[in-house]
């Protein structure tokens, strides 16, 4: 493993919890994970399983009321993001750690010029004339490859299509030059030849740049073409950790497992027409009354009477594959 | 599984751009421009391209939600183009459709029995015991338990208000249903549920699907043929395990090779198109895909490729290779 000046984000026992009218609920309950310099790491899971409020809890964006951060740790290039006053942290946000959303047009300015947007960006973390400003933002427009970059900065975002608005939100999001990127769901809005091309782009930017990469999305393809390690969530808890190759070789959890075999694959040679797919039974359990012990038991195939009672802890596998069941050594054996 | 089912023959569906005050047309949006298949009983047809491409036009325009500006649909061997809405009605009963968003095609005021025991009701099939006793039925077949009939929407899961769309369109025993994105508002482990639903169901009632989605392996599961449109038209139509082994238009190769494959030692991220679909308003002339394809030809801007037969059953539009496009 490398040094710990490698490491660009570490999350010790992230907790966040809403408070309702239904009650309380952790939507991140305990995580942990860490983004080194220049490595990407997806986090899998569907709606529900607390994967985006971890993404805002990062950025300290969570909606205070109903949500707050009660525990656990943020530590970015050394410092605790948690623990800065909120002057501070607005100095560090969209600097040293920015995100890109699912949806460009509502995480854009309408009534703005997008290059404006990208200067307004520039100009609040570093002290530039407006022109300087200028020509970075057209700068960047143009590392994101949008054509004519110049006449696109003074377009607004409206006159753009969905997948050039997410390379100017990429190009926003990237202009300060930051340690930690965050996308949530970055490609979901977008067609698949242009999932392809904004997937491509950001790899080659990270790459580029060293930027340290959380990729948030529900897609296992996405995961598996550009994520080098994985964490599966489910519940808000994180129930596996592995690096991709050893996640998608043989997943511990029985719900990666589930997920992985109910996703239609594209056909590459004769697949019977209308195969049946494996399905998980059941649906995501409401966070307000989770079940005692593992979230995930009512649904699960190989559930025995302690995983009713007791959570299990996320345990080692070897080489760093953490998950937590009762049973994972099974089901590494059911897949082999 | 032979005779057809449906046959749409020259589809097209334009819809004109207004602007300024006096509200003059001052272009016209090419949502479906010449499409034409048939769908046999009991067979699955799937409909994919990106959005804007007029696929769910083109199922709108089936089952007359809109009107086609030109064009046949035959039903049963019957014109229903032009049929008046009276004349219609008796048609309405064999189509039925499943829409993308469960949760915006519920009425939020109605009892989940009383969704799906509408359709009956409007039809005058059943009404009292009878009618609670069909729907009952119809709450077991897509797996939803019969004390649910009391439920609202609201209290049921996405994939749940997936199934009761589906009893709804069971419930006057169709003979097509037109699903147009049916499981994309799911999350993966529910959409598996739906799929599999939707399948047992055509084996047991054999009935046909023209099933319209965007993601290729989802239409690839369900589908025993399988349509791409890209931009109003039918690029290329072919059985599913040909289509897949063996696509032959340069933009089903582009969007086979976009598909994120969930395996890391198959790494490809190769985009194989660049640039965006142009907007419908003013197609490219030609093919209109010349504009983002690789092999573009001096030929392709100006000559518009009809769709024909390149080897048995598949059929292309593409100039290339005497018409019978690239061979992958």
């Amino acid at each position: 493993m490398s040094d710990a000046s490698d490491l660009v984000l570490d999350v010790k026992n992230l907790k966040t919890v809403f408070f309702t009218n239904s009650g309380l609920f952790k939507a991140v309950d305990d995580v942990s994970f860490h983004v080194r310099r220049g490595e990407t790491l997806a986090i899998v899971g569907e709606s529900g399983c607390g994967k985006s409020v971890t993404a805002l809890s990062l950025m300290r964006l969570v909606p205070d009321p109903p949500g707050r951060i009660v525990g656990g740790s943020v530590t970015l290039e050394g410092t605790d993001l948690l623990a800065l006053d909120d002057a501070k942290m607005r100095a560090i946000r969209g600097n040293r750690i920015s995100m890109i959303f699912q949806e460009p047009m509502t995480s854009l300015n309408p009534v703005m010029r997008i290059g404006d947007q990208i200067v307004e960006a520039v100009r609040l973390h570093r002290n530039l004339p407006v022109r300087e400003a200028n020509g970075i933002a057209v700068e960047m427009l143009r590392l994101v490859r949008i054509p004519e970059a110049a006449r696109r900065a003074r377009e607004y975002p409206h006159q753009l299509s969905g997948g050039m608005r997410q390379r100017a939100m990429i190009a926003m999001a990237l202009a300060c030059r930051p340690a930690l990127l965050i996308a949530d769901e970055p490609t979901t809005a977008l067609d698949v030849t242009i999932q392809a091309q904004i997937l491509a782009l950001i790899l080659d930017l990270q790459k580029e740049l060293g930027t340290g990469l959380v990729l948030i999305t529900h897609d296992l393809g996405v995961v598996a073409q550009t994520a080098q390690r994985v964490i599966v969530m489910y519940a808000g808890k994180k129930v596996e950790e592995a690096t991709v190759e050893a996640l998608f070789a043989a997943p511990k959890h029985p719900y990666t497992r589930g997920l992985m075999a109910s996703i239609p694959a594209v056909p590459a040679s004769g697949v019977a027409a209308q195969a049946r797919l494996n399905e998980i039974p059941g649906t995501v359990p409401s966070l307000v009354r989770l079940p005692k012990g593992c979230a995930f038991a009512p649904r699960c195939k190989l559930v025995v009477k302690r995983c009713q009672e007791e959570y299990p802890p996320l345990q080692d596998w070897g080489g760093g594959h953490l998950a937590a069941c009762w049973r994972a050594a099974e089901v590494a054996e059911e897949v082999a | 599984m032979s005779e057809a089912l449906l046959e749409v023959t020259d589809l097209m569906k334009h819809y004109p751009v207004r602007a300024g005050v006096l509200r003059r047309q001052v272009g016209t949006v090419h949502a479906v421009d010449g499409v034409s298949f048939s769908l046999r009983t009991g067979e699955t047809l799937g409909l994919v391209g990106e959005s804007g491409c007029g696929k769910s036009t083109v199922a709108r325009s089936v089952l007359r939600l809109v009107e086609p500006t030109s064009g046949q649909i035959r039903l049963d061997g019957e014109d229903i183009t032009h049929l008046s809405k009276t004349e219609l009605r008796p048609h309405r009963r064999s189509m039925q459709i499943v829409f993308q968003d469960p949760f915006a095609s519920l009425n939020p005021r109605m009892t989940a029995g009383d969704i799906v025991g509408e359709p009956l009701a409007v039809h005058g099939l059943a009404s009292g015991k009878a009618l609670e006793a069909r729907v009952a039925k119809l709450f077991e077949q897509v797996g939803l338990r019969p004390d649910q009939m009391g439920n609202f929407p609201h209290q049921f899961s996405g994939g749940q208000r997936q199934r009761i769309c589906i009893a709804r369109a069971l419930a006057l025993e169709p003979r097509l249903i037109v699903c147009d994105e049916p499981v994309s508002a799911l999350d993966v482990s529910i959409q598996a549920q739906v799929i599999n639903l939707l399948i047992d169901l055509q084996r047991q009632h054999g009935f046909s699907y023209l099933f319209i989605a965007h993601d290729l392996a989802v239409v690839a599961h369900i589908s025993h043929r399988v349509a791409v449109m890209y931009l109003g038209r039918i690029v290329e139509i072919a059985d599913k395990d040909e289509l897949f082994r063996n696509p032959r238009h340069p933009y089903t190769q582009a969007l086979l090779a976009s598909v994120p494959i969930a395996n890391p030692h198959a790494k490809r991220l190769t985009p194989l198109v660049d640039g965006d679909v142009p907007s419908p308003v003013n197609p490219p002339s030609g093919c209109a895909f010349h504009t983002r394809c690789r092999f573009a030809m001096e030929r392709c801007k100006t000559e518009r490729p009809a769709l024909v037969e390149a080897a048995n059953g598949h059929q292309v539009a593409c100039l290339l290779n005497e018409g019978t496009g690239r061979s992958a």
